[in-house]
C-alpha cells in the first residue's frame, strides 16, 4: 500500500512531462478521489446539465404527451412571441430599473460600511458586526412580512408616525410609486452588514506599515482611507462588481414575487416572476423556457462584457 | 496599534455613524419583539412604537395551538437537518478533490462545476427533470435540490488548498487510504470550514420557500416558510385591501399578534446560532473565495 502510493505520486509527476503515458493507470491511482467527487458529479449532471438538454423546448411546441425530444420544432416562434408581446418592454423596464437601482445603492453601501467598521474600536466593531449580520439570517418571507406589517396602512408603525406629523396614511405596498424603494432599501437593511464581510477580509490584509508611513507624512485618517484602504480593496471591489453586472437581468425573484400584489403589478412584474407564472401557473412550458433562456443569455453576455472591460482597464478579471 | 491611541474628532464621527447603523438595524427587530408581546389592541391602533405595552404572551400560546405552524416547524427541522447532511456529503469532498492538481481531468471537473454558476437550464426544464424522476411532491426533492453548491465548493477548495500538504503525505505514507486520510486527518482539522458550511447550508434550508412552493403540493409536507407566507403576507394583503371597518375587526383578534410572534419564533433559532460561528466567517474562510 505504502509503496503503491509513493510510486503513484512519482508516476503522475513524471507523466505530466510525458503526456499520453498510461492515462488509465493514472486514473486508477486516483480512483478514491473520483469516488469522493462522484456524488457532486452525479448531482450536477442530473439537476444542472440535464435541464440544459431540456432547453431545446424553447425552440419547440412542447407537449407533455410527446416529451422533450418528440415535440415539434417551431424555430424562434416562442422568442418572437415574447419580443412582440404586450408585456415585453414593461418587463424589461421593470427588471432593469430594479437591477440598476439595486446596483447603484446596494453595491457601494457594503463597501462604505466595511470602511467605517474598519475604523471602529475593536470591541465596538465586533458588537456592531454581530448586529449588522443579524438581518441576513432572516428569511425573505419574514422580511417581506415585516415590510407588509410595518408599512401597512392600518397598523403599520410608519403610518402611525406619518399621522402623528399630520400627514395622510399611505398604502405603501399597494402604490407602484413606492415598490422599488421598499424593495431596494429593505435589501440594503438586510445585507449591508453581510455584504461588508468580504471587504473587511480584504481590509484586514492591508499592510499596517503603509498607514504608519502615511501618518508620518502627515496624512489624515480620511486621506489614508481614500488613498490606502480603497486602492487595497480595489480588486475585490471589481470582482464583486463584475459578478453583480453578470446578474443584472435577474433580480431576486423570490422577494419580488412575495412583494407583488395586484396593485403594484405595473412595476413589480419582472422577467423571472413572469417566467414562473407563464410556465408553472399557466403551463405554457415552451414560451416560459424561451423567456428564461433569453434572460440567462443576457446575463452571460453582460458578465462577459464586464469581465472584458475590467481585464482591459484594471487587469482584474474573473477569467 | 500606534495609530489608535488618541480618540480624535474623526473617531467621534465614525463611532456616531456606527451607533446610527446599530439603531437602524436594531429598531425593526426590537419593534417586532415588542409587538409580539404587547396587547393586540394597542398594536393595532399603532401605540406600540418601541417598547412593549400591556404585556401578554397570548400570541406565543396561540402559535403552539396552531396545527399548521407546528407541522411546518417540524418539517423545516427535518429538511434542515437531513438536507444539510446531504449538502455536506456532496459539496465538501468535491472541494477537497478539486485541490488535487495531479488528478486526471481535474481541470475538466472544475469547469464542469463553474459553468453552472453562470448558465442554467432554468425553471421549466429543471421542473421537467424533477417531475420526470418522480420527485414531484415528495420530501426527497427538498432534501436533494441544491445538494451541490458551486460557491460553497469554492470556499471548501480554497480552505483545503491552504492546508499544509505534509499532513496528508504523512498519513498516506503511514498506509492510510485517500478517503481515510480525508475523513481522519483532513476533516478533523477543518472545524472552521465545516462550521461555516453547516451554517450556510442550514440557513439556506431553513429560509427557503420557493422550491417547496413549486414542488410540494400537500400541506403535510410544507416547510414553515410556506405557512409563514400565507400568514404574514397573503393574509395581511387581504386585510389591507378590505374595508376599514372590516380590517379593524380582523385586527382585533389574536391573529394579528400571532404574526409578530411567529416572526420571532421562526427567526430566533438562526439568530441565536450565528454569533457563535461569527469568528469563522469573519476570518479567513472567505478570503480568496470570490475569485475562482
Amino acid at each position: 500500500m505504502k509503496k503503491k502510493k509513493e510510486s503513484g505520486a512519482v508516476h503522475t509527476a513524471v507523466s505530466t512531462k510525458r503526456p499520453g503515458q498510461s492515462l488509465g493507470a493514472r486514473i486508477w491511482k486516483h480512483r478514491q478521489y473520483y469516488l469522493l467527487l462522484l456524488p457532486a458529479v452525479v448531482y450536477v449532471a442530473i439537476f444542472c446539465y440535464a435541464p440544459m438538454y431540456g432547453l431545446q423546448i424553447a425552440f419547440k411546441d412542447y407537449k407533455v404527451s410527446l416529451g422533450v425530444t418528440g415535440s415539434p420544432w417551431v424555430g424562434l416562434l416562442n422568442f418572437t412571441d415574447f419580443f412582440q408581446g404586450y408585456y415585453f418592454w414593461n418587463l424589461i423596464r421593470n427588471t432593469l430599473a430594479i437591477s440598476f437601482y439595486t446596483l447603484l445603492v446596494g453595491f457601494p453601501i457594503p463597501i462604505i460600511v466595511a470602511l467605517i467598521l474598519n475604523e471602529l474600536r475593536p470591541k465596538f466593531k465586533k458588537a456592531t458586526q454581530t448586529v449588522l449580520y443579524a438581518p441576513h439570517f432572516i428569511s425573505t418571507v419574514v422580511i417581506v412580512g415585516m415590510i407588509t406589517l410595518f408599512f401597512s396602512p392600518s397598523l403599520g408603525v410608519v403610518n402611525t408616525v406619518l399621522e402623528f406629523f399630520g400627514a395622510d396614511s399611505i398604502y405603501f405596498m399597494g402604490d407602484p410609486k413606492y415598490f422599488r424603494h421598499l424593495y431596494v432599501w429593505s435589501g440594503v437593511w438586510q445585507d449591508m452588514g453581510w455584504g461588508a464581510i468580504i471587504y473587511l477580509a480584504a481590509l484586514a490584509g492591508v499592510d499596517p506599515s503603509l498607514h504608519e508611513a502615511a501618518s508620518i507624512d502627515g496624512a489624515s485618517r480620511l486621506q489614508r482611507i481614500i488613498h490606502i484602504n480603497l486602492p487595497c480593496i480595489a480588486s475585490t471591489v471589481i470582482i464583486m462588481l463584475i459578478l453583480q453586472i453578470g446578474s443584472i437581468a435577474s433580480v431576486g425573484y423570490e422577494k419580488v414575487y412575495l412583494m407583488q400584489n395586484d396593485l403594484n403589478m405595473t412595476v413589480s412584474e419582472v422577467i423571472s416572476t413572469y417566467v414562473y407564472k407563464r410556465g408553472l401557473i399557466n403551463n405554457n412550458y415552451s414560451f416560459s423556457t424561451a423567456v428564461g433562456l433569453f434572460n440567462n443569455l443576457v446575463n452571460v453576455f453582460m458578465l462577459l462584457i464586464a469581465n472584458a472591460v475590467s481585464r482591459k482597464f484594471s487587469e482584474t478579471s474573473l477569467f | 496599534m500606534m495609530l489608535r491611541k488618541k480618540f480624535t474628532l474623526f473617531d467621534v464621527i465614525v463611532h456616531i455613524i456606527g451607533v446610527l447603523l446599530l439603531i437602524l438595524v436594531l429598531y425593526p427587530l426590537i419593534l417586532v419583539v415588542s409587538c409580539s408581546i404587547s396587547d393586540p389592541q394597542l398594536v393595532a391602533t399603532g401605540q406600540v412604537v418601541f417598547l412593549p405595552k400591556g404585556i401578554t404572551f397570548d400570541g406565543y400560546i396561540q402559535i403552539f395551538k396552531d396545527p399548521d405552524i407546528l407541522i411546518g416547524y417540524g418539517n423545516t427541522i427535518f429538511y434542515t437537518f437531513f438536507g444539510t447532511i446531504i449538502n455536506l456529503l456532496v459539496t465538501v469532498p468535491a472541494g477537497y478533490v478539486l485541490t488535487k492538481k495531479t488528478l486526471p481531468g481535474g481541470k475538466f471537473f472544475t469547469a464542469f462545476f463553474m459553468f453552472i454558476m453562470y448558465f442554467s437550464g432554468g425553471l421549466i426544464p429543471s421542473f421537467l427533470v424533477v417531475n420526470g424522476l418522480g420527485l414531484y411532491n415528495t420530501r426527497l426533492v427538498l432534501l436533494i435540490l441544491g445538494a451541490f453548491n458551486t460557491y460553497n465548493c469554492i470556499i471548501c477548495r480554497t480552505f483545503f488548498a491552504s492546508m499544509p500538504k505534509e499532513l496528508e503525505e504523512a498519513a498516506i505514507i503511514d498506509g492510510c487510504s485517500v478517503i481515510g486520510t480525508f475523513v481522519k486527518v483532513i476533516l478533523p482539522l477543518s472545524k472552521a470550514l465545516l462550521g461555516v458550511m453547516v451554517l450556510y447550508f442550514a440557513v439556506w434550508h431553513w429560509n427557503s420557500y420557493f422550491d417547496a412552493m413549486i414542488y410540494i403540493k400537500d400541506d403535510a409536507m410544507q416547510p414553515l416558510q410556506v405557512f409563514l407566507r400565507r400568514m404574514l403576507i397573503l393574509a395581511q394583503q387581504m386585510a389591507d385591501n378590505a374595508e376599514a371597518a372590516e380590517y379593524a375587526h380582523s385586527l382585533a383578534n389574536l391573529e394579528a399578534m400571532m404574526r409578530y410572534a411567529v416572526i420571532v419564533v421562526s427567526s430566533l433559532p438562526l439568530l441565536i446560532v450565528y454569533p457563535f460561528l461569527q469568528k469563522y466567517f469573519d476570518k479567513g474562510v472567505m478570503i480568496g473565495s470570490v475569485k475562482g
